[in-house]
């Protein structure tokens, strides 16, 4: 039994609309059926973009914001359905770090009041001088000076707001700490202050921690566990280093393909998976694969069918239809594009663009198409397609580099070739695509879904978007 | 042992050198925002021209030269068939339409404005507060039965709102009859929803921030979370407010008792009733009006001075 | 003679009362035609100052800026302000981090794109439509003659940064200044975006100065690399130079504390000790000192200067650098 289960955990955003009563509209399926289970004394990473939904997954676990359907189970307790005093009671036992360290501290409070408000309201502590001792022993192991406690939060530094936000976590000694975002405010040489800090008090007070990001890198450093996750939903989960090793989903190969690496010799070897397009609004997914309209592997299925966490062995989940088709390379980026690419072996289709012409994708007929999917390119705006796929792999560096001048001029050659097979296969692209359009059903199919309305940013806040942006999108539609 | 006293340079060197950034601890915001009023000119002249008004009503009665209500000089005021006496050596600001020192009047009636404006003042914080901080925190915390209950009593506030200040309060002094009481409850209850509104969004602001949200995870009870997160944080404006509204809130009773309805009786001077009694001589001697007129403006203005100055002082985005 | 010449470039903020607090204090680079050349550093270290100064888009009250910034042969701190007016959009453009805050919310994209081709160039009507149509095409927004008639709010995040670079490319500027440009954005947004930037510079021979926080970017796409600390230059090399043999203690030490996608999981972070906050005046020793795990008396006795102690052009501003030999004692 892990020490906490999520199983099938919904949050829908009802997104209202009216003068004088409210009328829901809509929903943000801002988290859309999430299970996983964490560990006690590991630590769970969640991953993705912004408006993915974890933040709100975050909180949907602390019940900070209304649990649609499914359970929370922490420690043989469902939270989902406790009454809100005894949910008070268990939240000493699930503590939350933020992402704003600033703005997540009571700015009129000094030190001493924010750390002892938690204590008082859990009836920890005798008195105020017992408590205050407590503070004081927590602030050391943080790392934060004794003569803190008078101070307020305004006269620290960022990463000193973060070890009082740590702190204020810490005074409950909670079993569970949820880490929104701990170190994406913090400048780089502090940020790796504070993941010490939290790896050391994992190991010395046997936390567990459940991990938001958006940095993969961050999230691959501290967590046993990842969860990737997609509007939503989880598209996959693995041990740490599998992950890294073999990511699965699509996405999550695009992701890691995307992530900066502080080194030039792997940024010019790497090989990038170049994802067109935007997420799509939560208030509106999709059907079928929520990732089938940025995917660079669609096949038909995708549109249809929803695809589901499954174990490929090793504790390894996938959420998609055509995993290790394509990990075997027997689904090809070619038929999901129409460009013929070879991923990362045929030097010489370095950089293959295809830009679908707008214009062309509503003029499509969809000639075998259930009535789910049509349903849904009814209601879909035409909006131009944006799902082209560019993977490149750049001539490798050749020659050892000798001083400076020499050392540019192997990225100039990479880049031109780049350039000049670009505009190559731009031009050649344009018509041999048309063809393909034509010739092959299932990619109009594929296309057509893919005009989904492109939508604002969906944020992090998805409750705002709820209010906003997203009721009146919804609404038009 | 000679890399121990090294050592012990090179500490005591950096904190020679680092010293200089070293912060001031322990300093609360109200406290920063106190710093910030005292460099700011504005809060110097505005706190300058409320001292002086203050010290005015209350010494006002003892340091005055004459009795305000003693017609001393009436023979020579009706003598003179409605030749006014202006500024002299005995009487400063002259004598008014029965005899009477207008200095001495200026002076006692201070405390009159002065009451009015600040009961009037406190009448509209504290009824306004209260329904503010009842309704913000139904609506923050208080779930859908919160927000139902917040609704309602906005659309009464607003309902308030929507109504002329100035017909408001003259319907409350006619139906309660015609004292300083009446003025200063009218002008009270006018900003009742001033107050309920700025407070109740104030607090709708915070109750959105992360400390509050912090707060909630941390398993602080929600009434305590209203007290000690949300309404601490949501004050800054109503405190700005209450300044400046003390400025109307004198012009306001001036205007009221301008019309007649501010108290009849003529043995206590108020300068919103020495205007209106000033009216009618207006055209032979108007300097009997300029004085309360000049007196309430000068107030109202260092009141707002100081509100402005506060506002910018208690901006937190101005912090630094 | 490169296109942009930096030199001595200093900003001082002082006011009524105030302090006079040193944001840029001398910082020296150059940037050439179809060059990437990065500014990296933390909050606080004056990178965002630097380009503001370089636009002349500093306040003029109470900042005083000092030094050298030649454009072409024409010195951008001492031309008049109409001049200067000119030059930006048509010759030097920049890029900001939040393209929501950059846009005017309430004109749509297209009328913000043409004014500039108005201005700038002298098109008018139907002609500059169909540039700006042209424009966003080219930097990647799908369906541009209807984006054109949408509000900034419209648009995602990616989408509103790529309409910025369309605004700031309009006039074919040869000096593009992107402050923190991937930063507001996602990572497979932050690589679209890098791409189209790699692109506008091969294709055009813009000169691209980049100014971020992420060594991540800067490994990807800049050429040569200056880290700054405290409104100095600490070290200067090319991308390959640096990452290969980070040297002042700073550099080496924000390497050593970036948690790395491709590093085996467990591997300790090495972080840098302290804040920004703990610093010294460059005048007293080394600003780095307090925060420094190599520091000696010496770095506590007056500025050093910048030496170049491993490799020609491989500058840095240290009395006791990370040297081989070092690291193997650290």
């Amino acid at each position: 039994m892990s020490l906490l289960e999520l199983d099938d955990v919904k949050v829908h955003f009802p997104v209202k609309k009216g003068v004088f009563f409210d009328r829901t509209v809509g929903h943000v399926y801002a988290v859309d059926g999430i299970s996983l289970s964490v560990e006690a004394g590991q630590t769970y990473g969640l991953v993705g973009e912004s408006g993915c939904g974890k933040t709100t997954l975050g909180r949907a676990v602390l019940r900070l914001v209304d649990i649609t359907s499914g359970e929370v189970v922490f420690d043989g307790t469902d939270l989902a359905k406790l009454p809100d005093e005894e949910m008070r009671q268990f939240r000493r036992r699930l503590q939350m770090v933020f992402q704003d360290p600033l703005g997540s501290l009571n700015p009129r409070q000094n030190i001493e009041s924010i750390l002892s408000e938690g204590m008082a309201a859990h009836g920890i502590g005798t008195d105020r001088a017992d408590r205050r001792e407590k503070i004081k022993a927590i602030l050391a192991r943080v790392g934060l000076p004794a003569n803190s406690l008078s101070r307020y939060p305004h006269e620290f530094s960022g990463g000193q707001r973060q070890r009082i936000g740590i702190a204020r976590a810490l005074v409950l000694e909670p079993d569970v700490i949820i880490c929104d975002e701990p170190v994406s405010a913090l400048d780089v040489s502090i940020q790796a202050q504070v993941i010490n800090l939290l790896e050391e008090l994992q190991e010395s007070l046997g936390l567990t921690y459940l991990v938001i990001a958006h940095d993969l890198a961050v999230v691959r450093h501290i967590s046993d566990v990842i969860g990737v996750m997609y509007l939503g939903s989880l598209v996959e989960e693995a041990p740490s280093d599998a992950l890294y090793a073999g990511p699965k989903h699509p996405y999550t190969r695009a992701l890691m393909s995307a992530v900066p690496v502080p080194d030039p010799e792997v940024e010019d070897r790497r090989e990038r998976i170049l994802l067109q397009g935007d997420l799509p609004s939560p208030a509106n997914p999709p059907a079928g694969c929520r990732f089938h309209t940025r995917c660079p592997w669609v096949q038909e299925k995708c549109a249809l069918e929803r695809p589901v966490l499954t174990d490929l062995g090793d504790g390894h989940k996938v959420a998609c239809h055509f995993a290790a088709e394509i990990e075997n390379g027997t689904i090809g980026l070619t038929r999901a594009t129409g460009i013929e690419a070879v991923v990362g072996t045929d030097k010489s289709a370095d950089v293959d663009a295809a830009e679908p012409v707008a214009d062309k994708v509503p003029a499509a007929k969809v000639p075998a198409q259930k009535a789910s999917v049509e349903d849904a390119v009814v209601v879909a705006k035409p909006v131009a397609v944006e799902d082209e796929v560019v993977v490149e792999t750049p001539v490798a560096v050749e020659a050892p580099v000798a001083g400076k001048s020499v050392a540019e001029k192997p990225a100039d050659v990479d880049t031109d070739a780049d350039v000049a097979a670009e505009n190559e296969s731009d031009e050649a692209a344009a018509p041999e695509e048309e063809a393909v359009d034509k010739a092959v059903p299932e990619d109009k199919a594929v296309d057509k879904d893919k005009a989904v309305p492109e939508d604002k940013p969906a944020s992090d806040e998805v409750a705002d978007a709820a209010g906003t942006g997203a009721g009146g999108k919804t609404g038009s539609a | 042992m000679t890399t121990l006293t090294k050592r012990a340079d090179k500490i005591d060197r950096l904190a020679e050198l680092t010293q200089q950034t070293e912060s001031t601890s322990g300093a609360s915001l109200w406290r920063e925002a106190l710093r910030r009023l005292r460099n700011s000119k504005m809060a110097i002249i505005g706190a300058v021209v409320i001292g002086l008004f203050v010290v005015m009503a209350i010494v006002g009665p003892w340091v005055a030269p004459y009795s305000p209500t003693a017609q001393t000089w009436r023979g020579e005021v009706f003598a003179n068939q409605g030749k006014f006496v202006g500024m002299r050596g005995e009487n400063w600001f002259g004598l008014d339409h029965l005899g009477r020192d207008l200095f001495s009047r200026m002076l006692v009636g201070a405390r009159q404005t002065l009451l009015v404006g600040v009961v009037s003042m406190l009448i509209g914080l504290v009824i306004g507060a209260v329904v503010g901080i009842l309704s913000g925190a139904a609506a923050t915390l208080g779930g859908k039965v919160g927000q139902r209950i917040d609704t309602v009593i906005m659309r009464i506030t607003d309902l308030m709102l929507s109504l002329p200040s100035l017909l408001l309060a003259v319907s409350v002094a006619a139906v309660m009859g015609q004292s300083l009481t009446t003025v200063m409850i009218a002008v009270g209850v006018v900003q009742i929803p001033v107050f309920a509104r700025l407070l109740r969004g104030s607090m709708l602001a915070q109750g959105g921030a992360d400390y509050v949200l912090a707060a909630k995870a941390l398993g602080i009870r929600k009434k305590r979370i209203v007290l000690t997160q949300i309404l601490p944080n949501s004050l800054s404006p109503v405190i700005v407010q209450a300044t400046l509204s003390l400025a109307t809130a004198i012009i306001e009773a001036a205007a009221l008792s301008y019309l007649g309805l501010g108290n009849p009786d003529p043995a206590i001077p108020e300068w919103g009733v020495m205007l209106s009694q000033a009216q009618r001589f207006f055209d032979n001697e108007p300097m009997m009006a300029a004085y309360p007129a000049v007196g309430i403006i000068i107030t109202a203005l260092g009141f707002t001075l100081l509100g402005e100055a506060m506002r910018e002082a208690l901006d937190p985005k101005l912090r630094g | 003679m490169a296109l942009l010449n930096v030199d001595q470039l200093s900003v001082t903020f002082g006011g009524r009362g105030r302090k006079d607090s040193i944001a840029v204090d001398g910082v020296s680079f150059t940037v050439d035609q179809g060059q990437v050349v990065g500014l990296v550093g933390e909050s606080g270290c004056g990178k965002s100052v630097t380009s503001l100064a370089l636009m002349g888009l500093l306040p003029e009250k109470g900042v005083k800026v000092g030094g050298r910034v030649e454009f072409d042969g024409q010195d951008l701190l001492t031309i008049s302000r109409r001049k200067l007016r000119d030059m930006r959009g048509s010759q030097l453009a920049m890029i900001f981090q939040d393209p929501l805050s950059s846009l005017n919310p309430v004109i749509p994209i297209g009328i913000q794109v043409t004014e500039i081709l108005q201005r700038h160039r002298g098109l008018k009507g139907e002609a500059a439509r169909k540039e700006a149509a042209d424009l966003l095409d080219r930097v990647g927004i799908p369906d541009p003659r209807r984006r054109l008639k949408e509000y900034p709010h419209q648009l995602s995040g990616g989408m509103r940064q790529r309409a910025l670079i369309a605004m700031a490319v309009a006039c074919a500027p040869r000096l593009l200044i992107a402050d923190e440009p991937t930063t507001a954005l996602d990572v497979t947004i932050q690589a679209q975006i890098l791409e189209l930037l790699k692109e506008l510079v091969d294709q055009e021979g813009t000169a691209l100065l980049m100014i971020t926080h992420d060594l991540g970017v800067v490994a990807g796409i800049c050429d040569e690399v200056n880290v700054l600390y405290a409104g100095r230059a600490v070290e200067s090399a090319g991308r390959r130079e640096l990452f290969a043999a980070p040297t002042h203690p700073y550099a080496h030490g924000l390497l050593g504390s970036i948690p790395r996608l491709d590093a085996p999981r467990g591997e300790p972070l090495r972080p840098i000790r302290g804040s920004i906050n703990d610093k010294i005046a460059w005048a007293d020793g080394c600003a780095f000192a307090p925060r420094c795990d190599y520091y000696t008396m010496e770095c506590l006795t007056g500025t050093p200067e910048l030496t170049e102690p491993r490799t020609a052009g491989h500058q840095v501003r240290c009395v006791n650098p990370v040297l081989p030999k070092a690291e193997v004692s650290a």
